[in-house]
């Protein structure tokens, strides 16, 4: 309950103007006042441009094979080494993390973002629209999604990645989303909801502005979470050959392939490996400092 | 007083030998009253008399809390002393956060680990603070037991009241589990449960609160303590529940002659009960004497402040309330010197300097910290002048609400809101797998009122009564199950989404919890645009900043979230909103039963101001009937979903009709020692029946007092013949057959 002599400050300035800062603006601000929130985005921003701007550094790009060096330790001409192939493991690791990134941060965001949606409505309206939205979580949850997922994936060869993406996202939200129905069932007796509804705000305005704002802690954390797990659902899927398809790679394909070899060629498991919980660590830290932000209750825990 | 009062429920038959009915013979200590205490003693009768000689049971000396170290150290209580004597009442009042009840967790040693306390609690003799565990388990329960505001979480849900009992018997005595269990028969008898040998059987949860806290009550006296310390016991009941748990705390102290240390925020509960007061402010001790000097003679600019602050139940006519301004200091923050100086009325420089100490006022035992306590004028000044010529410009909030303007004749006032046999019944759902329809809870059924113009209606009634249910029905604006709702002359059950948009800009609702109402997660500035923006008017900076100064806020304050702010203020903020699209009618839920009486006194005063400022009608659902006497010009007292009584308040106040209003009004204590004294009080017996199962006829029924006295063919009217509210007199409305006028308060 406690004010900043800053804040205070900032308050006594602009006395009479009633100027305040959109939300989206008090959660940027409030996101990169936290050192751990700034630490994690320098983090992943990092990883975007290895991932993007990186191979163009390289020699090499990821679908050329060096025929003179198998399976070579890192060196001036190969910087991180090569493969079995021949493939130069720099150009095609930036590949696969490029890969991965967006797959597992869309996958995610979409999956959490399904999650709110569909759990927020099923547990607002109730009735019918619960059955009818409840019958369809239940479904996707029984239904054995590797096997969906190995089933369909020839359709993902041919850059057809978005695709990976939503259906990848299409088995991540169940179970949030069951979480989310019975919060917002909750919720919904809160009087500042109620208040809302009977000042005339429409209940889909409602659910957006109030339910979902009010479990962001929940949604956030669960985003985190599921990038980590679309990243590892996509490894295990590429492990076995599902997935993303040859010749693009992918993280996942890739420590699946270095792992073999990883004992004698260290080189061709742990950059990959590496650059994998890196970007994880990147995306936990900057989920905390996103949960904290959304979260004005939580000012006195950083300081 | 008790003594003179009926007994509550089921008067239980009194067996001497159950528990010692004669003073405890400790009772004959040290000799030579002080003078004034002796005479005030002697005005009291039923009094045991040798109690006033005997030492202190429980003496209470530099008692300090500190939670925390360092920077960080929260010093809940400091430094307070006091002491009661067997037979004798201590009331502890102070608003939350004064450490009241810190200073009671500290007596009985059940603060957590990283509390430190200092200081010395010495009970019968042996001091208790910072004794091992066993010893103090030893005194627990036998000499020092204690009551809490939540019977249910002291219940352990799993086990039979009965057993519960008697095992707090047999913990301290070596006796059989038959005779255990009869004991626990016999308390439950004694704090007047009805069928105490069935009821013995019965679990925590078949019990109603109020019973529950006579369960507590049973427990607590179930080895003859020498001192009980009841903790806000009656704060979560309803007034006629209070009346009764209140009837059996005088009776059990009568039976085991115990001391009573009776902490809570009710001025009126102490007034009734109490011999000696003890105010608390900011973790200190302030003031502390006899009942008559406090309440009387009060030397403390806090206490004058807390009295002249509460609406006052039997004070007809609009006497504006003073409100203390400012909010109570945080205990990890005080001020060096006097910690109300910011808030007072009357503090000079010499106040900042130093923590005025506790030191006696003119009175013997009356003591006050304050350093113009001489000053203030013994006797014959009330509260409310001393507070307000004093004040020079610093009490907080608009003004005091004006005098009401002429206004035209009821009947010439619009309607803005009528509702005409209004009827909602919720089905009644049992088991878990396949549930189905076991009843109706007949929630509201048939209740009619209406509002007009620049009035307010105040809709009271205990919890279960039914009156936020009818206001939810108001709300929701849909088709009402049975009757009519109509708003600003439109009917809810034909109104098209349109103009259910237009009613709902003129309709706005203000709700009890100002924390729960306001979106946790948006700033002040998005909560009060909110409305604005739904309704499409422009820009809404300009008017939010209007917005914020019509409720006493400051307007720099908008980028703020709501948890920054204090509860009064928040409750201002949920006023603001409530007022952003220029309503109409104004519903109000219980808006300051959540509040601290002295914060509470600024929220009414705005919301007389705005309402006579702003042309506003209120619809104002209360359980306070204080409050609504003073806010309220008319009033519908709603019993079992029904209405009893509906008039204008200083009618139904000054001569209520219905039996229940009666018992009702009779049953809120009065913030006025002797008043509370000479009062008869008409206790109801029971509890609220079923609503899923309303008794025949007139709903009140099983409990009235009226339909006792009644013969046999007027008893079966009752019984038969379901009452409708009749006119009696101008205005004023009655559903009982029997109904005649009387005075009450
Ligand atoms: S000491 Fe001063 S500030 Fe404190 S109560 Fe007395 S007059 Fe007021
Ligand atoms: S109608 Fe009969 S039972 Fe009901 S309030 Fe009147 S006297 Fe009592």
């Amino acid at each position: 309950m406690t004010i900043t002599d800053e804040e205070l400050a900032e308050q006594r300035a602009g006395l009479d103007a009633v100027r305040v800062p959109s939300r989206l603006r008090v959660v940027a601000g409030r996101f990169f006042a936290s050192s751990q929130g700034r630490a994690g985005f320098a983090l992943l921003a990092l990883m975007f441009l290895l991932a993007f701007a990186g191979p163009c550094l390289g020699r090499w790009s990821y679908t050329d094979k060096d025929f003179t060096a198998f399976l070579r330790a890192p060196s001036a001409e190969h910087w991180w080494g090569t493969l079995q192939t021949g493939a130069d493991v720099y150009a095609v690791t930036l590949r696969g993390m490029r890969r991965s990134l967006v797959v597992g941060l869309l996958a995610a965001v979409v999956g959490t973002a399904l999650a709110a949606v569909v759990g927020a409505f099923a547990g607002y309206f109730l009735g019918w629209t619960d059955r009818a939205l409840t019958w369809v979580t239940d479904l996707l949850l029984v239904l054995p999604a590797f096997l969906v997922l190995a089933i369909m994936s020839p359709l993902f060869a041919g850059g057809q990645w978005p695709l990976f993406v939503l259906v990848l996202a299409l088995f991540l939200w169940m179970v949030t989303s069951k979480i989310v129905r019975s919060m917002t069932v909750s919720l919904k007796e809160r009087e500042f909801i109620q208040a809302a509804r009977f000042m005339g705000v429409p209940p889909v305005k409602i659910i957006f502005r109030h339910v979902i704002p009010n479990m962001s802690s929940l949604l956030v954390v669960d985003a985190t979470l599921n990038v980590s797990a679309a990243i590892l659902t996509e490894t295990s899927l590429s492990y076995f050959g599902f997935g993303i398809q040859p010749p693009d790679v992918s993280l996942g394909s890739l420590i699946a392939d270095g792992a073999k070899t990883a004992v004698y060629a260290p080189w061709t498991f742990w950059f990959c490996a590496g650059l994998l919980i890196v970007t994880v660590l990147a995306v936990n830290l900057v989920g905390d400092s996103l949960r904290d932000a959304f979260d004005p209750t939580a000012r006195k825990g950083r300081q | 007083m008790s003594e003179r009062g009926e007994c509550p429920a089921g008067a239980p038959s009194r067996d001497g030998h159950v528990l010692r009915p004669e003073p405890p013979e400790r009772a004959g200590g040290a000799r030579g009253p002080r003078a004034s205490e002796r005479a005030e003693r002697e005005r009291r009768p039923g009094r045991p008399g040798a109690a006033v000689r005997a030492e202190p049971v429980l003496r209470v000396s530099d008692l300090d809390v500190t939670f925390g170290s360092g920077t960080g150290a929260v010093r809940a209580v400091r430094g307070v002393s006091y002491e009661v004597r067997p037979g004798e009442v201590l009331g502890i009042v102070g608003e939350s956060g004064s450490g009241k009840s810190v200073t009671s967790l500290a007596v009985m040693g059940l603060l957590p680990p990283h509390a430190r306390v200092t200081g010395s609690v010495r009970l019968t003799g042996h001091e208790i603070l910072g004794a091992p565990e066993k010893t103090l388990a030893a005194f627990r329960g036998k000499t020092i037991s204690m009551v809490f505001q939540d019977p249910l979480s002291a219940l352990t849900p799993v086990y039979r009241v009965g057993d519960q009992i008697a095992e707090a018997v047999r913990i301290h005595r070596r006796v059989s589990g038959e005779q255990a269990a009869r004991r626990a028969v016999d308390l439950l008898d004694l704090v007047g449960i009805p069928d105490p040998a069935r009821r013995a059987r019965a679990f925590p949860h078949e019990f109603s609160g109020g019973m529950r806290q006579r369960v507590m009550i049973a427990m607590a006296i179930a080895n003859d303590p020498d001192v009980i310390i009841c903790d806000e016991p009656t704060t979560a009941l309803d007034v006629t529940i209070q009346a009764q748990v209140l009837e059996v705390l005088k009776r059990a102290r009568r039976e085991t002659g115990a001391a009573i240390v009776m902490i809570t925020h009710d001025l009126g509960v102490v007034a009734g009960i109490a011999d000696r007061v003890l105010v608390m402010y900011a973790g200190r001790a302030v003031e502390v004497g006899p009942v008559d000097e406090v309440y009387y003679r009060s030397r403390m600019p806090y206490t004058l402040g807390l009295l002249g602050s509460i609406p006052r139940l039997d004070v007809g006519g609009r006497r504006p309330l003073v409100p203390i301004g400012g909010n109570p200091p945080s205990p990890a923050a005080l001020p060096p010197g006097c910690p109300f100086e910011p808030r007072c009325p009357m503090a000079v420089p010499r106040c900042a300097e130093a923590e005025p100490p506790l030191e006696e006022v003119d009175a013997p035992g009356h003591l006050a910290a304050c350093v113009r306590a001489g000053e203030i004028e013994a006797g014959g000044s009330p509260p409310a002048r001393v507070q307000r010529a004093e004040t020079g410009g610093r009490t907080a909030g608009p003004a005091a609400a004006p005098e009401r303007p002429a206004r035209p004749a009821r009947d010439g006032r619009e309607v803005v809101l009528a509702v005409k046999d209004l009827v909602k019944h919720h089905p009644l759902m049992k088991g878990t797998l396949f549930r189905r329809r076991v009843g109706t809870v007949r929630a509201v059924d048939g209740v009619s009122f209406d509002v007009r113009e620049g009035e307010t209606l105040g809709l009271v009634g205990e919890s279960g009564c039914g009156k936020t249910t009818a206001l939810m029905e108001i709300l929701e604006l849909a088709r009402p199950q049975g009757g009519t709702i109509t708003v600003l002359g439109r009917d809810t059950s034909a109104l098209g989404a349109r103009e259910r948009m237009a009613v709902r800009r003129d309709m706005q609702v203000v709700f009890q919890d100002p924390l729960a109402s306001l979106d946790p997660r948006m700033t002040v500035y998005d909560i009060l645009a909110e409305p604005l923006r739904t309704h499409g008017t422009g820009d809404p900076g300009p008017r939010i900043r209007d917005l914020l100064r019509l409720v006493g806020l400051d307007p720099g304050h908008a980028a703020r979230y709501p948890q920054d702010f204090s509860g009064g203020q928040r409750q201002r903020v949920g006023i603001a909103r409530a007022l952003a699209l220029e309503p109409r009618l104004v519903v109000l839920d219980e808006p300051v039963s959540a509040l601290d009486v002295s914060i509470q006194a600024g929220v009414i005063n705005l919301l007389e101001g705005l309402k006579s400022r702003l042309g506003l009608s209120y619809l104002f659902v209360a359980h306070d009937l204080a409050v609504v006497r003073h806010i309220a010009d008319r009033v519908a007292v709603m019993y079992l979903g029904r209405i009893a009584e509906t008039g204008p308040v200083d009618r139904v106040y000054d001569s209520p009709a219905h039996p229940y209003t009666r018992a009702l009004l009779s049953a809120i204590p009065l913030p006025d020692p002797e008043r509370e004294r000479a009062r008869r009080r008409v206790l109801l017996e029971g509890d609220l029946p079923s609503p899923a199962d309303p008794p025949s006829g007139c709903r009140f029924r099983t409990r009235c007092p009226l339909f006792k006295t009644l013969d046999e063919s007027g008893r079966r009217r009752c019984a038969d013949e379901e009452p409708q509210v009749r006119p009696f007199g101008e205005d004023h409305g009655v559903s009982c057959h029997f109904a005649e006028r009387l005075n009450v308060v």
